[in-house]
């Protein structure tokens, strides 16, 4: 074990900033990615979903709505 | 090559995941797959990194910055090579999934790209006295994250799939000339920037608990990008694929549990 308590390891031998600054950073920008990801599944499913349910109330309505996905 | 012959059908069932109504239940069969691996070394290299290995000689405890550095500047690196492999791949074959698999993983490149750069400067301030120098290594770096922002924009920027794939594919591959320069740029130039810290033709120059923390981080930033590429990718074909019977089909299954 390298560290002599919990908070001699939070420390960082006074480094604290610049090895968490860089660790947090990367967690949440791990974190945030896998939100997206998550999320651009739920939307294209949903808007897929609705994009078919304006077809099938015909032409007219799906061209509406191509416009409105593009 | 004789061998390869006796069982042409192994062959066929590999290649016809190339078609992306095969390959998307596949990438969501695999994706948890990765991501729980991802996880599992993440744990192992933290712990390697933070409780097991020294303290270093010379910078002190800074330096453990290096298990996601190094990782997050080789997987950026590769990513990108990967991406104009299948550019390559989509210009010459011409298959639409290649170009969807370049596209799913620009993101997570540049995401490891930034990284790279962010953890690199915060360990540039207490080493070198700065948080940026216009030294090769750093400049082609941020050259990187610039092709892989640009790549983003332009694919996205371009209504018609088939152009936005071609017009993407190009970027890939003459950006791909900047990957090797990254990496030899610390033997070609003089720069503040250290050497290499794993090479082939020598031993490494330090504690093998740091270099086995090292490498395990990066088998963990190799599963985590397979994870979320695969899982960005099955949205890609479905928004690619949408006229298609299957996707249809798959709808029906998903229709009100989303």
């Amino acid at each position: 074990m390298q560290w002599e308590s919990w908070s001699a390891f939070w420390d960082m031998g006074g480094f604290a900033a610049f090895v968490w600054g860089s660790y947090g950073v990367t967690a949440l920008l791990v974190v945030g990615e896998l939100i997206l990801v998550m999320r651009r599944r739920r939307d294209t499913v949903r808007r897929l979903l609705r994009l078919r349910r304006a077809t099938a109330a015909g032409v007219n309505g799906r061209r509406a709505f191509e416009e409105i996905v593009e | 090559m004789i061998k390869d012959m006796d069982k042409p059908e192994r062959s066929k069932s590999l290649l016809r995941f190339a078609a992306p109504q095969m390959f998307y239940p596949l990438a969501g069969r695999l994706a948890p797959w990765f991501a729980a691996a991802a996880v599992i070394f993440v744990g192992i290299g933290i712990w390697l990194g933070f409780f097991v290995a020294p303290t270093d000689a010379q910078q002190g405890e800074v330096y453990r910055v290096i298990y996601i550095h190094v990782a997050a500047a080789w997987m950026s690196m590769f990513v990108y090579l990967l991406m104009a492999f299948w550019s390559a791949v989509g210009l010459v074959m011409n298959t639409r999934l290649s170009f969807i698999m370049a596209q799913a993983l620009a993101p997570t490149g540049a995401m490891f790209c930034f990284v790279a750069l962010w953890t690199g400067a915060l360990w540039g301030k207490p080493t070198w006295g700065a948080y940026w120098v216009w030294d090769a290594r750093l400049t082609s770096q941020l050259l990187l994250l610039f092709l892989y922002l640009g790549f983003m924009a332009l694919t996205r920027a371009i209504e018609d799939p088939r152009r936005a794939d071609k017009a993407g594919a190009i970027i890939a591959l003459v950006g791909a000339i900047n990957v090797p320069i990254i990496y030899f740029s610390v033997k070609w130039w003089n720069t503040l920037h250290q050497g290499a810290s794993v090479s082939l033709n020598k031993a490494p120059s330090m504690a093998t608990t740091m270099l086995v923390g090292m490498l395990v981080m990066a088998i963990a930033a190799w599963a985590y990008t397979i994870a979320i590429t695969l899982w960005r990718v099955r949205s890609l074909i479905l928004e690619r694929e949408r006229h298609t019977e299957w996707v249809a089909a798959e709808l029906n299954a998903l229709e009100g549990k989303v």
